[in-house]
């Protein structure tokens, strides 16, 4: 197994107390800084993905506009590498956020989008925000929803019976919640005797697609299910970077140490709307959690409009001259349909 | 004895699913013994989600659903396990084993006769074995747990009780004598306290390999080709022995593994016999073997003497439990020998 020390780390120092105004960090300020970096880094990408779309250049787009807030912390608290002794992560379709936290090229993500043969995640293959990346054990991102809640049983298994810390991840929405793989994961994570490391995810955006979850759903919060597995579970305001961040820290900490599962719910924005299929237009009734943590960073003096103004400015310009270069990647191969059938596997087999 | 030498000797740290594990070992007690069953909850999407997740992790498992019957509502978890690879452009591999009974032969009714060769055929990803006997079970088990993809071992429930007449190296003999000495062995006494039972596993076993892709020519013959597996091969064998009172000489294949299929062994048999039957017991609309007869027809049109034919399954919603029922929706050993004497008999 070939291992990689985390990239990132959470560095916690002193917090950021401001004198004479009415914000008050408990991060420090180089984490925020950091944590901004990131959400920005993380919108640019997901807003010049839609250009591409909207210009051509793809033909499906969904991502995590609105969740940046949530993702971001959690990315940041990732054990990164390959094999039991890092993390798991069984993503959905929006996790574009962490996976630049964890180290992605921004490019790409343009390549999947653009389904070129040098897209690393499938060569073409697979949607846009559909990652896959063995080397840091993020396993393939499906478009089956919640069928990711049944997987991470599997290397929840192994890893409690690896030892160690490391912890199985897995996020989904709050739609999929209605599919019996939820259940699943809530029964096998809690099994008496044999309980699983898994951080059971569920962003809450409040619609499934067109449909309001409150049209579909009578539980008061998702979270609430865990509670007849005896899990336990937490329900937390996704668009706060640091109630995200502490109530994370607190989840992962106790899933790495206890080996038992947490069920954590975040509600979240869901800003250009499901995906590509509805518009995948600025949406203005929903909280924006990047204009909230910069109108609380600016009061608090962590950073200024224009710095923040130019970072958005510096990643624009960059995911825009690396949209075009992506334009002179070459498609996949006809030929190539059959490869990777099976492992090792190049061209028509039968 | 295959699970036990893959537990033992090739990595296998997991065998599961619903009362696979003690006290039972299984409903057909075929995992009595074992080191590393345990029992899941009644849940075959979470089996074989669990079985997804292990293979991500590396952790070679073996995944059992009780009955083929009950798979059906994990077919969409079968096609990812059987896209991860391709999707994933070669990143990921999948080295999970699945394995299920199927088929008619038991009285099983509506629930659990059901054939899956024809729906898990229909999955790329997958390589799919059906054994006919003891040994193909023991060295196409062994062949699944070496593979690093996705193996689904279909085995055919009427057969599991059925002993063979070549033995598995390292069981004892098989005469009378040894084949009770085996059973003092390895299976668990149905009456008395067996709190502390354990199996005495034999110590010759090996890692007696059956390829996978590789067919078995089970009766050499002339006249006529029959591709068959599973439940149906020891019937076709039969009524190949049969014909040849009648002059009529039978070449019998066992397909023993269903994807990817030994369409090599299949092509010289049609092109020496230039006829062809194709059995299964699965339902005989979009069957596996319409897919054997498409391209016999498509690569062997002049080769042929006669039309091919498909004896399989009736296209009806189950199979009925009453006796005439049952013996009417499969294939039985006088419809497959009267199929094979039309078609040898029929005139190009």
């Amino acid at each position: 197994m070939k291992a990689h020390s985390p990239k990132t780390k959470v560095v916690e120092t002193a917090p950021l107390a401001i004198s004479g105004t009415k914000v008050k960090f408990r991060l420090d300020a180089k984490t925020l800084t950091t944590v901004h970096d990131y959400m920005v880094k993380s919108r640019v990408l997901e807003e010049r993905l839609i250009r591409m779309y909207k210009q051509n250049q793809g033909y499906f787009w969904l991502g995590c506009p609105g969740e940046e807030s949530f993702l971001v912390p959690l990315g940041m608290m990732i054990k990164k590498g390959q094999g039991l002794d890092y993390d798991y992560m069984h993503f959905h379709y929006r996790a574009s956020a962490p996976m630049l936290v964890m180290g992605a090229d921004p490019m790409d993500s343009m390549r999947q989008m653009q389904n070129t043969a040098t897209d690393p995640y499938s060569g073409g293959r697979n949607f846009a925000s559909h990652y896959s990346k063995r080397e840091w054990n993020v396993v393939p991102i499906t478009s089956t929803i919640e069928t990711q809640y049944l997987s991470a049983i599997g290397t929840g298994i192994a890893q409690k019976r690896h030892g160690g810390d490391s912890i199985t991840i897995v996020t989904g929405g709050d739609a999929g919640t209605a599919e019996g793989d939820f259940a699943s994961c809530l029964v096998w994570a809690s099994r008496p005797g044999n309980e699983l490391p898994i951080l059971i995810i569920v962003t809450n955006n409040k619609f499934g697609i067109s449909t309001p979850a409150h049209t579909q759903h009578g539980e008061k919060n998702i979270s609430d299910r865990g509670k007849a597995f005896g899990i336990k579970s937490a329900t937390i305001n996704g668009l706060d970077v640091e109630e995200s961040w502490f109530a994370l820290k607190d989840a992962i900490e106790y899933v790495r140490k206890e080996r038992k599962p947490f069920l954590l719910e975040a509600n979240v924005s869901r800003l250009y709307g499901h995906s590509s299929a509805t518009g995948a237009n600025f949406i203005t009734n929903e909280e924006d959690p990047i204009a909230s943590f910069e109108g609380k960073l600016e009061k608090a003096g962590v950073l200024t409009r224009k710095e923040m103004d130019d970072l958005r400015e510096k990643y624009n310009a960059e995911f825009l001259d690396m949209s075009k270069r992506v334009k002179d990647e070459p498609m996949p191969d006809a030929s190539t349909i059959y490869d990777h059938t099976y492992a090792g596997q190049k061209g028509r087999y039968w | 004895m295959a699970l036990h030498y893959g537990e033992k000797n090739l990595g296998v740290k997991d065998i599961f699913g619903e009362d696979v594990g003690a006290p039972l070992g299984g409903v057909f007690t075929a995992t009595q013994g074992l080191t590393t069953t345990w029992n899941s909850p009644l849940d075959e999407r979470g089996i074989i989600g669990a079985a997804m997740g292990l293979a991500f992790s590396g952790d070679r498992c073996v995944a059992e659903i009780q009955f083929c019957d009950y798979i059906y509502n994990t077919i969409d978890l079968l096609k990812l396990i059987g896209n991860q690879c391709w999707a994933s452009n070669g990143d990921w591999n999948m080295p999970v084993t699945v394995m299920t009974p199927v088929g008619s032969g038991i009285r099983g009714s509506i629930y659990h006769s059901h054939s899956f060769d024809a729906t898990m055929t229909h999955i790329p990803g997958w390589k799919i074995v059906m054994p006919s006997n003891p040994l193909d079970a023991y060295g196409l088990m062994i062949a699944c747990l070496k593979d690093p993809n996705p193996t689904m071992f279909l085995k055919p429930k009427a057969l599991l009780r059925v002993e063979g007449n070549e033995a598995i190296p390292g069981e004892p003999d098989l005469t009378p004598e040894g084949k009770k000495l085996l059973r003092d062995m390895i299976d668990k006494p149905v009456v008395g306290d067996t709190s502390n039972w354990k199996p005495r596993w034999p110590e010759g076993l090996t890692d007696y390999t059956v390829e996978l892709g590789k067919g078995k020519i089970v009766r050499e013959g002339e006249h006529v080709t029959v591709v068959s597996y599973g439940r149906t091969l020891p019937l076709c064998a039969q009524a190949a022995d049969a014909l040849l009172a009648e002059g009529i000489s039978v070449e019998v294949i066992d397909l023993r593994t269903l994807w990817p299929y030994d369409w090599e062994m299949i092509s010289e048999s049609i092109r020496k016999t230039h006829r062809a039957v194709f059995v299964n017991e699965d339902t005989e609309v979009t069957n596996f073997g319409e897919h054997l007869l498409r391209r016999t027809v498509e690569e062997h049109f002049y080769d042929l003497e006669a039309r091919p034919r498909l004896v399989a399954g009736a296209f009806t919603p189950g199979v009925g439990l009453a006796d005439p029922l049952e013996m009417a929706s499969v294939p039985q050993l006088g419809s497959i020998t009267q199929a094979i004497r039309e078609v040898v008999s029929e005139r190009a």
